[in-house]
């Protein structure tokens, strides 16, 4: 059991970047638009992260780190822009353009890694992000900030009121006053700025640089946790826990001996092969907010 | 292609960019070509290595040394096979107003099957790769059937279970392959020779390439595809329940059915594409580390081939061309990731397609846009991801 008690902080590492997107995802759904490009968000968060970190790192000290996190978050919301122009302003079909991003991301992050360091990976920086006494990362603090912060302005400000009459009826919403266009693209940014930070979280406490497999699925996992968590702060907060859990599983397996018959991939499929069992449970009720994945067209209907 | 009709109906051009979507696809494809040319010469490298290398996969010549190398025809063919059956697969299920994801599922599953059978199945010539392909496209079809049938009955959203499905068709991939005798971490021993899809007048005609009998598979697809979209009774339910779900429902057409026939023949192409890789490109079967990438590559290529079937086999050689490409890129100081860059640009050019033609609509000086049909997938008000 004490051992068990010593995988917090592991488990915790992994759930910290999990949380952060999804958090983003669910803010930019519940204005509206499915972003299936937090994958991708999370590649370019984690490639300018690793990067920063990397040419910053000698002369910034430790102040480098929480600078370089906010480079991810910037270049994350940069490319969201993308996703927010395609799907709001021109009423694109968000699933292309998310996925545009995703083949996207792939390819710019590991171009600029061949232009900056002349090989398909980002050089190793010295120090990542340090753990405090109880070997827990700051990132797991961050996550909880950021859900709590998130909850309070979605659920007790009139703005994030606001934005959710967004995703639910944006013509009403727009009867009202309020600038369904202008909600929307706040919460498609704030969405890839946090799918950045939280990819640099990522590169920072699981990695030293920065490849093409260092988020692997983690912002596909993040789409599944808003799904499973049902679109509300606590509901995500608690299945990111049971993914990242599941995910910390199939690394930590190894150290008990009854789980150690199991193949490790048991534990990797969990997170995937829970949220299509929920999704299944829970289909006769809706929970996703009612326009989300619709382009809003003024004075329509 | 679209340059011909463009000549021969002598429309305004601008019209002609209005109505056409072929005639978008082309456009979409030269201005993706003219960012990343424009962003090598940014880094200070010669974007005409890209070109050379283009130019050696398309005819073989090698501008270099003067010399034809009739391989490269033969990669780029091969190369394109999975792509196209790939395309496919997004391709059909987005004529039913799906939007599948899930083909590198499908794909992974497939190569699964085809690898199992050649490994365990008795050596019998023609008939043991045959089985093998076959019931990789079976056991595509099962996967994508699977999404079909949760997106109808349970109405769980198909872009979320397919990229589920996806992880999942990975890992249980990895659990079953590394089971098999002899196998290590990344590969099993070799199959027998049965169930290889290598032959020897394709190769000799090719110089070794690894063009292979997939090739017949992959023709007969597009056939297949083009002739049950536009020449049956099921394929005309299947568009019309893309069209408005409701006003199939309410003329007769059973739309849960479509749903799950049109994932499961989805699937098929894709599981398809699998057991055409898994037997054509290599002698072992694999124990897959990651995804190959081949069903999300398929994406853009349904997305800029319109879901038809010749244009969907057009842009999947199109696509085959640049991962082809790639290491000669390399050898010409170009990184290879432009190729992705392109792609990734493509897909959001065509999300854009919509400000493309308010552009040309601009420029052309006509006001009247051309009703926009998004992606083929229906009308974009009806129900795209919508987490139901």
């Amino acid at each position: 059991m004490n051992s068990l008690f010593g995988k917090i902080p592991t488990i915790l590492m992994l759930v910290s970047p999990i949380l952060i997107t999804a958090t983003g995802g669910m803010i930019c759904e519940r204005s509206g638009v499915v972003n299936i490009a937090l994958e991708g968000l999370m590649m370019f968060g984690a490639f300018a992260t690793a990067t920063a970190h990397y040419f910053l790192e000698a002369s910034f000290g430790p102040a480098s780190i929480w600078l370089s996190l906010l480079i991810g978050g910037l270049f994350g919301l940069t490319f969201s822009l993308i996703h927010a122009f395609a799907s709001i302003s021109l009423k694109a079909d968000q699933t292309v353009s998310g996925t545009g991003i995703n083949l996207l991301a792939t390819g710019v992050t590991i171009f600029l890694a061949q232009v900056f360091f002349n090989q398909d990976r980002t050089k190793q920086f010295m120090l990542g992000m340090m753990p405090n006494k109880a070997g827990i990362y700051p990132t797991a603090f961050i996550a909880l900030v950021i859900l709590i912060l998130t909850w309070f302005i979605l659920y007790k400000l009139p703005f994030g009121l606001r934005l959710r009459a967004c995703g639910e009826n944006p013509h009403a919403a727009q009867s009202v006053g309020i600038n369904v266009f202008r909600m929307r693209y706040i919460a498609v940014l704030t969405s890839g700025f946090l799918a950045g930070v939280s990819g640099g979280c990522l590169v920072l406490t699981t990695n030293t640089q920065f490849s093409s497999t260092t988020v692997n699925g983690h912002g596909f996992i993040a789409l599944a946790v808003v799904s499973f968590g049902r679109w509300k702060p606590l509901g995500i907060g608690g299945a990111a826990l049971l993914f990242g859990t599941a995910l910390a599983f199939s690394i930590i397996a190894n150290d008990y001996t009854l789980l150690r018959k199991l193949p490790s991939e048991v534990f990797n499929i969990m997170p995937y092969a829970i949220t299509l069992l929920a999704l299944v449970l829970f289909s006769g009720k809706n929970y996703a907010p009612l326009s989300a994945g619709k382009p809003y067209e003024k004075g329509a209907s | 292609m679209n340059k011909t009709k463009k000549l021969k109906q002598r429309r305004p051009l601008g019209t002609f960019l209005q109505e056409s979507d072929g005639a978008i696809s082309v456009l979409v494809v030269l201005v993706g070509f003219l960012f990343a040319t424009i962003l090598i010469l940014i880094i200070g490298r010669n974007p005409s290595g890209m070109y050379k290398a283009i130019l050696q996969v398309l005819t073989g010549y090698n501008v270099k040394n003067n010399q034809f190398y009739v391989r490269y025809i033969g990669e780029w063919l091969a190369q394109s096979m999975p792509l196209i059956l790939c395309g496919l697969s997004m391709g059909f299920a987005a004529r039913v107003g799906l939007f599948n994801i899930g083909a590198e599922g499908q794909y992974i599953v497939g190569i699964t099957v085809a690898q199992l059978i050649a490994i365990f199945f008795p050596q019998i010539p023609v008939a043991h790769w045959l089985f093998a392909i076959l019931f990789a496209a079976l056991a595509g079809a099962i996967w994508g059937g699977i999404v079909g049938w949760l997106k109808a009955k349970y109405e769980v959203s198909e872009v979320v279970a397919t990229i589920m499905m996806n992880y999942i068709a990975l890992y249980v991939s990895r659990i079953i392959m590394l089971r098999v005798p002899g196998a290590n971490t990344y590969r099993t021993p070799n199959f027998p020779e049965t169930a290889l899809l290598t032959n020897s007048f394709l190769q000799k005609i090719t110089n070794g390439s690894r063009l292979n009998l997939g090739i017949i598979f992959v023709v007969l697809s597009v056939f297949i595809y083009w002739f049950i979209i536009e020449k049956t009774r099921t394929g005309f339910e299947l568009r019309a329940t893309g069209f408005n779900k409701d006003a199939a429902r309410a003329s007769g057409i059973p739309v849960v059915k479509s749903i799950m026939l049109s994932m499961a023949i989805a699937g098929a192409f894709a599981g398809l594409a699998g057991g055409i890789v898994s037997l054509g490109a290599y002698k072992y079967g694999r124990v897959l580390a990651a995804n190959d990438g081949y069903g999300f590559t398929g994406i853009a290529v349904a997305l800029v081939g319109n879901n038809t079937a010749f244009g969907t086999a057009l842009s999947g050689l199109l696509f085959g061309m640049l991962s082809t490409a790639q290491p000669l890129m390399e050898s010409n100081r170009i990184p290879k990731e432009i190729t992705f860059i392109i792609q990734g640009l493509v897909v959001v050019f065509i999300a854009i397609r919509v400000g493309f033609r308010m552009l040309v609509a601009y420029f052309t000086k006509k006001a009247p846009l051309k009703q926009e049909k998004t992606l083929n997938i229906k009308n974009p008000q009806e129900e795209m991801p919508n987490h139901e």
